[in-house]
């Protein structure tokens, strides 16, 4: 009863303050111009590195740095065309070992976070509050710190050089993050629905591939978006465990070629970041519509 | 079809000490037949459910299915259907899928998945809502969605789990009818395990009453009622509680207050045998009856009147020996007692009492 009377009382406050407030939702022109304001001016604060970055693109090396910029009568395709071309240096075959190495950590990567998040979700096992706590602790250590190991590891498995030994050092960081990250998602779907699976005959892998999975899209979005931008822009690894043949180089590490000691190509370096920016933007695309939350809605009775 | 035994079934779960979540259990359950597990919470229905289907190891003895033995035969292979108490529908796949979903993963053509969706649909009234995805479902439209399910797969036999407990009360009475007459029309075997005796009473041709994981007795409703095997099932059967009361014997019959209740010869001599000078007496509230003007009693002081419209149930306190004993009677609707008022209560028919063990509490009367 205390509380009906108190909803009403409110609700009675409400209506005799309604013609001098505004309604709820409803902001006044000033609090919109303010609001506004304030997201153009954090919008371009953001953007602009970008958006230089794209101007600088289109202007001969010469002119990339000069006290009065100016934004467009410079325009020239010059550098995209030079760095296509592969007059400095096998762009297209650092493009194509970027995408291969990076596709490849994030479908391995995803995969055995998958797996794993899910085991340690639904099973119970021996080990598996320890094997949680080892991923958080892996993640403490500066990369620095892990070249060596990595290096030897890598040199006794003869994968040094070699892009799957890149890929599995890759894993190495995106497995422990994604697992967890994984794992939170695959609590959040009820175990019911598992159980409904095998009812209705499924495996327990089926369970997996045709349930859980598919309910945590969010999440898979997410690793799968982790995971591939640390693959695309790590230089570290890159350098350290590829072979220093041109041909074999990512992007990341081949656009050293453009900032030498001596001299900086401006333009023709960001010509390269733009056209390596350019399929980080295209997955992000591809992954982002599964961004949304509320997959799990109507599974059991909320 | 299929007719479903467990033999001696337990499912032990490791602790310290272990727990006997179900214990022994010995139930066999004809074909065609609706039986229903119930019990308070944490008497190991929902797990002895749960072990049939395979979704819970069985630790000892087995359970058989049309005479299989599917002890250790996984899910998928035991040709069951579940509705779960969640529903459990899937999130990502329409109505309609489903509920064809177990036919697809047995690899029936689509057109027979089809046809057999949309007559399930058409009996359950879903066949608007065939493209929706669950989300875009009310309660009861998910809890019928989550029956046809079951039933587009013809199992042998139907498991449910407190389906109804997420439903509203009228819609509860409602679909109550609806699952027992689809049962009839279908024929195919149930187990359906509820907290709510009322459910119980209704739905089953038999009942299954456990506690602590023990089968406590499992028999037709109308024998459950008349006829408890224990003061547990005695109390646990029947809406308002039996009233049980732990009472001196006297030569005559079992004393309450004023009251003499008589006592038949093999009752009193049964309890002469094992010794006991008490009785745990058990009377249904539509059993006692205000008392007439010259007729002894036992003096109720009215501390509650619950009137229903027909009937009204009245609670008060009687002087048991040292103690005050609570005791519910149904009276007539029209004219209750009024609270604080003293009023004399008496037995209708000495023969609708019920004597219990006091220790073991164990049925006395033949």
């Amino acid at each position: 009863m205390s509380v009906d009377a108190a909803a009403l009382r409110s609700a009675r406050g409400e209506t005799r303050a309604a013609p001098t407030a505004a309604r709820r939702g409803q902001r006044s022109r000033l609090a919109s111009i303010g609001l506004h304001g304030a997201l153009v001016t954090a919008s371009a604060v953001a953007v602009f590195p970008i958006l230089w970055v794209l101007v600088t693109s289109f202007k001969p090396d010469t002119r990339a740095v000069s006290p009065t910029p100016r934004l467009l009568d410079e325009s020239t395709v010059d550098n995209y065309v030079d760095v296509l071309s592969g007059a400095r240096g096998d762009f297209l075959a650092w493009f194509g070992n970027s995408v291969t190495i990076a596709g490849l950590s994030t479908l391995v990567g995803v995969f055995v976070s998958a797996t794993t998040g899910y085991a340690v979700s639904r099973f119970r096992f021996p080990g598996r509050r320890g094997l949680m706590l080892t991923f958080l602790v892996t993640q403490m250590f500066p990369f620095a710190v892990l070249i060596v190991p990595l290096h030897n590891i890598l040199l006794a498995l003869g994968l040094l050089g070699q892009p799957l030994g890149l890929v599995l050092v890759y894993c190495t960081t995106t497995v422990p993050f994604c697992t967890l990250m994984l794992r939170e998602h695959f609590d959040a779907v009820p175990t019911d629905i598992d159980e409904a699976g095998r009812v209705d005959g499924l495996s327990p892998f089926g369970v997996f591939w045709r349930l859980v999975l598919p309910l945590a899209r969010p999440g898979l979005a997410v690793t799968a978006f982790y995971s591939f931008l640390t693959a695309w822009g790590e230089v570290a690894f890159a350098s350290a465990f590829l072979s220093v043949a041109d041909d074999s180089k990512t992007l990341s590490v081949g656009l050293q070629v453009f900032v030498q000691q001596n001299r900086a190509e401006w333009g023709h370096l960001a010509a390269a970041s733009v056209l390596v920016a350019l399929p980080a933007v295209v997955v992000f695309y591809l992954v982002q519509r599964f961004l949304v939350g509320g997959l799990t809605g109507g599974a059991v009775k909320g | 079809m299929a007719e479903v035994a467990y033999v001696n079934a337990s499912r032990v779960f490791p602790g310290t000490p272990p727990v006997r979540a179900v214990d022994n259990l010995e139930l066999s359950v004809a074909d065609g037949e609706f039986l229903v597990l119930v019990g308070p919470s944490g008497s190991g229905k929902s797990t002895a459910l749960r072990m049939l289907a395979g979704l819970e190891d069985v630790d000892e003895g087995a359970i058989t299915i049309g005479g299989k033995d599917v002890t250790n035969t996984p899910p998928k292979g035991r040709d069951i259907a579940m509705v779960f108490q969640s529903y459990a529908l899937y999130p990502h796949m329409t109505v309609a899928e489903n509920m064809g979903f177990a036919l697809k993963l047995r690899g029936v053509p689509k057109a027979e998945i089809r046809e057999k969706v949309a007559e399930a649909a058409r009996m359950l009234d879903l066949t608007r809502y065939l493209d929706r995805k669950p989300k875009a479902l009310s309660g009861g439209q998910r809890q019928r969605v989550a029956m046809g399910r079951a039933i587009v797969r013809e199992p042998s036999v139907f498991l449910m789990d407190e389906p109804l407990s997420n439903l509203d009360a009228k819609l509860r009475v409602e679909t109550r009818a609806n699952i027992a007459a689809l049962q009839q029309r279908l024929g195919t075997t149930t187990i359906y395990v509820t907290h709510d005796q009322v459910e119980a009473m209704t739905m089953g041709h038999r009942v299954a009453v456990l506690k602590d994981g023990i089968l406590q007795q499992c028999a037709s409703p109308r024998e459950l009622y008349d006829r408890p095997a224990n003061a547990f099932v005695a109390s646990f059967i029947g809406s308002p509680a039996m009233n049980l009361k732990t009472v001196p014997l006297t030569p005559e019959g079992a004393r309450l207050d004023g009251l003499v209740v008589p006592l038949s010869r093999s009752a009193l001599d049964g309890a002469a045998a094992e010794g006991l000078s008490e009785v745990t007496f058990g009377i249904r509230p539509e059993s006692l009856r205000l008392a007439a003007a010259d007729e002894a009693g036992m003096t109720m002081t009215v501390e509650l009147v619950e009137e229903l419209g027909a009937d009204a149930y009245v609670y008060g306190s009687v002087r048991i020996g040292e103690q005050s004993e609570r005791f519910i009677v149904r009276v007539d609707g029209r004219t209750p007692p009024a609270l604080g008022q003293q009023v004399e209560v008496t037995v209708r028919d000495a023969d609708e009492v019920h004597l219990f063990h006091p220790g073991t509490g164990l049925r006395l009367t033949a």
